[in-house]
């Protein structure tokens, strides 16, 4: 029985490398003439075009799914926070107690100042643009899903038109100023961060008056006060808030008085054109569970 | 059950589970990309074919669960699956070590591309953010959950030269 020779199956190859080299090399350049020809189509039509209908339709569709694997892992998110949040929580209790104090006293001078600006305004016959938090109705929701990688400082929110959200609407939570929402479909808006290469926020230095165009910073969830005069007065410490302007028709896309963070550092170079002024945001763009997005009532 | 229906099972958990959870873990500016693990793994062990199809899919769904630019990711990931099949069929075939080098080109290769990408449609992106700080963070984290990664994908998808040896150990038995 030994000595007789065994048949031995042959070995089942590779699917694909059964396949022939032509084969092989005409599903890879469907696929990618295919995907060029999808960014192209997504890339050039607008906003109601049939690519993007396709694709609300069948986010919507996977929205109750999203929802369901964001809320089991939720507590892992929370864990990761957690524990990244050790490393920084002792100074960051320290640095909160001083803040705490200083708070105290200005609480005391600000129900005086307001009190005296309404009275103002009434003298005046002033008149304003939409006032935060007055004028906005606020749309809390979770954060479902994220784009993979570094490209995009981006989140999605389960919520759109339907909930009355709208393109522009700004986002944020109780720490600050988020973001703004750049695409919306019946049940979903995609929100653009602070942090991303692409946003801009005309914000103001709320202790001295000093304007300027909070962008991203070099690196992380930094960002940086720019176009802010050599004159103007800037200094470490100082709350930075949106500006909310308004000149003619036009107007800033924030509302005015939305924080956005804390001067850490303020220089200037006698070659540079303007001061150079970086701000810590309270917000963790890296960990946002939950938003909120503002919808003008 | 059929290999293409567990590719597809694997593949769309393995979206849901980077657009809901994975893409938040963020450290040193790099985040875990568990979507393009499972199309490494599947792609070693199923080859290049499948593995460009199954990355084409799993982009499209990323690409829709995110509300990002149809075809942006598909692009990456189709080629990325299909780049690590041709290794896995060619030189990398029964190397120890064709996993390792698979997720470390890889991922560098889908973030250089994806930045040039997004570069071309005309997104802002840091150049720093995205080729140095995302990729060392990426690279690392990803080596880090390949191993469990690549044993869930074994064992939904055996080996196909694990099924012809059972075959033999019958015929001798």
């Amino acid at each position: 029985m030994l000595g007789l020779p065994v048949r031995r199956p042959a070995p089942r190859p590779f699917i694909s490398r059964s396949s022939s080299a032509l084969r092989r090399r005409l599903v890879l350049g469907l696929l990618v003439v295919l995907s060029l020809a999808l960014v192209t189509a997504s890339f050039r039509e607008s906003e109601d075009g049939p690519l993007h209908r396709a694709q609300a339709t069948a986010a919507s569709a996977l929205q109750p799914l999203e929802i369901a694997v964001e809320r089991v892992a939720r507590p892992f998110r929370d864990a990761w926070a957690w524990t990244a949040g050790l490393f920084e929580a002792r100074s960051e209790a320290e640095r909160l107690r001083a803040e705490n104090e200083v708070l105290r006293q200005q609480v005391i001078q600000n129900e005086s100042a307001l009190q005296k600006n309404v009275d103002l305004k009434a003298l005046l016959d002033f008149v304003e643009g939409p006032q935060f938090p007055r004028d906005y109705r606020a749309v809390a929701t979770s954060v479902t899903a994220r784009p993979a990688g570094a490209f995009e400082q981006e989140i999605v929110l389960p919520v759109g038109t339907e909930n009355g959200v709208e393109v522009n609407a700004p986002v944020m939570t109780d720490d600050g100023l988020v973001g703004q929402v750049t695409r919306v479909t019946g049940d979903s808006s995609r929100v653009t961060l602070l942090t991303d290469e692409s946003s801009a926020v005309s914000a103001v230095d709320l202790v001295t008056g000093a304007e300027g165009i909070v962008e991203h910073g070099q690196s992380g969830d930094t960002l940086v006060l720019n176009r802010v005069s050599k004159k103007a007065v800037v200094n470490v410490g100082d709350e930075i808030i949106t500006s909310g302007w308004r000149t003619g028709s036009l107007s800033s896309l924030y509302p005015r008085g939305i924080p956005i963070g804390r001067v850490t550092s303020v220089g200037q170079l006698n070659t540079d054109l303007y001061q150079q002024v970086q701000i810590e945001s309270q917000v963790d763009f890296s960990s946002l569970d939950s938003v909120v997005v503002l919808v003008e009532r | 059950m059929s290999d293409a229906a567990t590719i597809t099972g694997v593949v769309f958990v393995a979206a849901l589970l980077q657009a809901t959870l994975f893409s938040s873990l963020d450290l040193l500016g790099g985040t875990p990309d568990v979507l393009l693990l499972v199309l490494i793994g599947i792609a070693l062990l199923r080859g290049s074919v499948t593995g460009a199809v199954a990355g084409f899919g799993g982009g499209l769904l990323l690409d829709v669960l995110t509300l990002d630019t149809l075809g942006l990711t598909s692009l990456l990931l189709a080629l990325a699956g299909y780049w690590t099949g041709r290794y896995a069929e060619t030189t990398g075939r029964n190397r120890v070590h064709a996993p390792v080098v698979s997720v470390v080109v890889v991922t560098a290769l889908v973030l250089v591309l994806g930045f040039v990408l997004h570069f071309l449609v005309g997104d802002e992106v840091s150049a720093r953010r995205a080729l140095l700080d995302a990729t060392i963070a990426g690279v690392g984290l990803n080596l880090i959950i390949a191993a469990p990664v690549f044993a869930l994908c074994r064992a939904v998808l055996p080996p196909l030269d694990r099924i012809s040896r059972a075959g033999e150990v019958r015929v001798v038995g």
